[in-house]
């Protein structure tokens, strides 16, 4: 028995650990992990690959950070299977572990489509280390690479293996790059220096075929394109998306939609049980409505959201939405919710792009509050416009303000930093 | 637990808490040497914020519930339990710019590397933060405040 399971180590785990230390210093806690060894940051597998970062710089807490906060960490194990009724997770091996509180913090896997010559050797997806240790090790070896899927993930690992000499060619379905978070400017400015890094982008278009060598059809030797056209690799690595990893609540009463629902204080339908980080659908402020957002730092935020209400600390999730720091290649991005408005009144975009400078600024504006962020190359002052941004502040009479280089703090009338700054520090 | 506060009212945007804030920053911790001899030149991890009439200095505010310590990816942003500082190890940080993203005084700033972020550490060797120490009009006091 076990007051405190979560099922999950990474980013929402984490928080909610450290959530419930804060809280509760005794209760026990245990944690489930497939992982052999936890506690190391997922954004970071890319910097593994190129060699900027080694295996210890990738560990984000603390070592022994389980022991520390005295957390029986039961790692290399899967939970198979969950009784709501008798409270209790079934695991691949040893003793089912009963709970009081349970959070489910199983993240998301990778989306891979069928496609034919998938299971030949050389391909790879890239969500977790051991896909990292598995990529670098193929890496000396190899001359080029096919990356298929050309949003956060896919651009992290070509920038990855472009840094260890490999010749990259990036397979992307829509039109234009991250076209997720980027509208076509920013997605131009970061596919230019892409472009200058010697990767060959292919837009529109997606890997049909995975082809073996001619020594050896089992091992990857090329890509051939929905175009037709054969690119010659060593290497594919699939980054079309994540897909929450919902399984362990299929069948259960716990309610589900493309990720298991959860509400302002991260519970589910179920009592006691609580949901938090990529399989979680929770509350986005700018759209107003629960969806699945796939990002480190909503999903610790959310795990200690979870943590504290599951310690009996109340305290709700002021809500998330899409935000994403970018370095990629060396250009600094911030994109901040809405970055394609839907072609509608409602909206307003205001913009200023010097492209002889390469510098990039839009604000995307409903009802006069700021509900998009798009900042290339300038951005120390993103979390300024970001707290702006969350507080729905009306900016309308320092709009064009809003995209000067000077904006900063003290462009704020003082009447609304007295509003939404607390404490002494006007 | 002391920290800075900012007293607007008595700024004059001289900027001398940007330029003792880089000499404690540097190397040499000798004002002609860290301007005129350190390639490159230590930021200043303070930043004197104009927007005429008004001006400030603003740093890091070491926030209770700090949204760069629960963003940071790589784990070197930190809330030093004992102090409730928030730390920054730059061999820890990866230069991903998140906690730039999520702090609302944008008192997070890239280093002179560009390549890893740097913020006001409260100058933990000094009795007195060098900004405050040298703001010649009163305009950054450093006091006890309540956590």
């Amino acid at each position: 028995m076990s007051k405190y399971v979560i099922v999950g180590a990474s980013a929402a785990g984490i928080g909610a650990v450290e959530a419930i230390r804060e809280v509760d210093p005794i209760g026990t806690i245990t944690v489930i992990s497939e992982e052999p060894c936890p506690q190391y940051s997922r954004p970071m597998i890319s910097d593994l690959v190129s060699g900027k970062a080694n295996f210890d710089k990738m560990m984000c807490r603390e070592d022994q950070f389980w022991e520390k906060n005295g957390v029986q960490a039961l790692t290399g194990r899967t939970a198979v299977s969950l009784n709501l009724a008798d409270k209790y997770v079934a695991l691949d091996k040893g003793e089912p572990v009963n709970f009081e509180k349970l959070l489910l913090a199983t993240g998301g896997k990778p989306f891979v489509p069928k496609i034919e010559g998938a299971d030949k050797d050389g391909v790879f997806t890239f969500t977790t280390l051991s896909d990292a240790e598995s990529l670098a090790a193929k890496i000396e070896a190899a001359k080029s690479a096919v990356v298929i899927g050309a949003g956060l993930i896919g651009v992290s690992v070509t920038e990855a293996l472009v840094k260890r000499g490999l010749k990259v060619t990036m397979v992307e379905l829509k039109d234009k790059i991250l076209s997720l978070i980027l509208d076509p400017t920013a997605s131009e400015m970061v596919e230019t220096v892409i472009r200058k890094a010697g990767v060959t982008i292919a837009t529109g278009q997606t890997v049909q075929r995975i082809v073996g060598k001619p020594e050896d059809d089992d091992v990857v030797g090329g890509a051939v394109l929905t175009s037709g056209k054969q690119v010659q690799c060593d290497l594919v690595i699939i980054a079309i998306g994540v897909i929450p990893r919902t399984e362990l609540v299929s069948g259960t009463d716990v309610k589900t939609n493309r990720g298991i629902l959860v509400d302002r204080f991260m519970r589910t339908n179920v009592s006691d049980v609580y949901a938090s980080g990529d399989v979680a659908e929770a509350y986005d402020f700018v759209f107003g409505e629960n969806r699945l957002l796939p990002l480190w730092p909503l999903a610790q935020l959310e795990g200690k959201v979870a943590g504290y209400n599951m310690a009996g600390k109340k305290a709700d999730y002021p809500g998330g939405t899409a935000m994403s720091a970018l370095k990629y290649f060396g250009i600094p991005i911030i994109s901040i919710g809405i970055a394609n408005p839907k072609d509608d009144t409602a909206y307003e975009s205001i913009v200023k792009h010097e492209p002889e400078r390469n510098l990039y600024r839009k604000i995307v504006l409903k009802d006069n509050a700021i509900v998009g962020i798009t900042l290339v190359n300038d951005i120390e002052q993103a979390g300024v416009l970001f707290h702006l941004m969350k507080n729905g502040v009306n900016v309308k009479k320092f709009k064009q303000e809003l995209l000067s280089e000077d904006f900063c703090l003290a462009t704020l009338p003082r009447s609304l930093r007295r509003k939404v700054y607390p404490g002494e520090y006007k | 637990m002391k920290r800075i506060i900012v007293k607007e009212e008595y700024c004059m945007g001289c900027g001398l808490c940007e330029v003792y804030c880089t000499v404690q920053h540097s190397k040499s911790k000798d004002i002609i040497k860290a301007y005129n001899r350190e390639n490159p030149r230590p930021i200043s991890r303070v930043k004197l914020e104009v927007h005429k009439p008004v001006s400030f200095a603003i740093q890091c505010r070491h926030c209770e519930d700090a949204p760069c310590v629960t963003a940071c990816l790589s784990g070197a942003m930190q809330k030093d339990e004992e102090t409730g500082l928030v730390t920054h190890d730059p061999e820890k940080c990866i230069g991903c710019w998140t906690c730039i993203m999520v702090c609302p005084y944008g008192a997070i700033k890239m280093d002179a590397s560009g390549k890893v972020v740097s913020k006001c550490d409260l100058c933990s060797e000094l009795e007195v933060p060098a900004c405050v120490a040298n703001c010649p009009n009163g305009a950054l006091v450093y006091k006890e405040v309540k956590p």
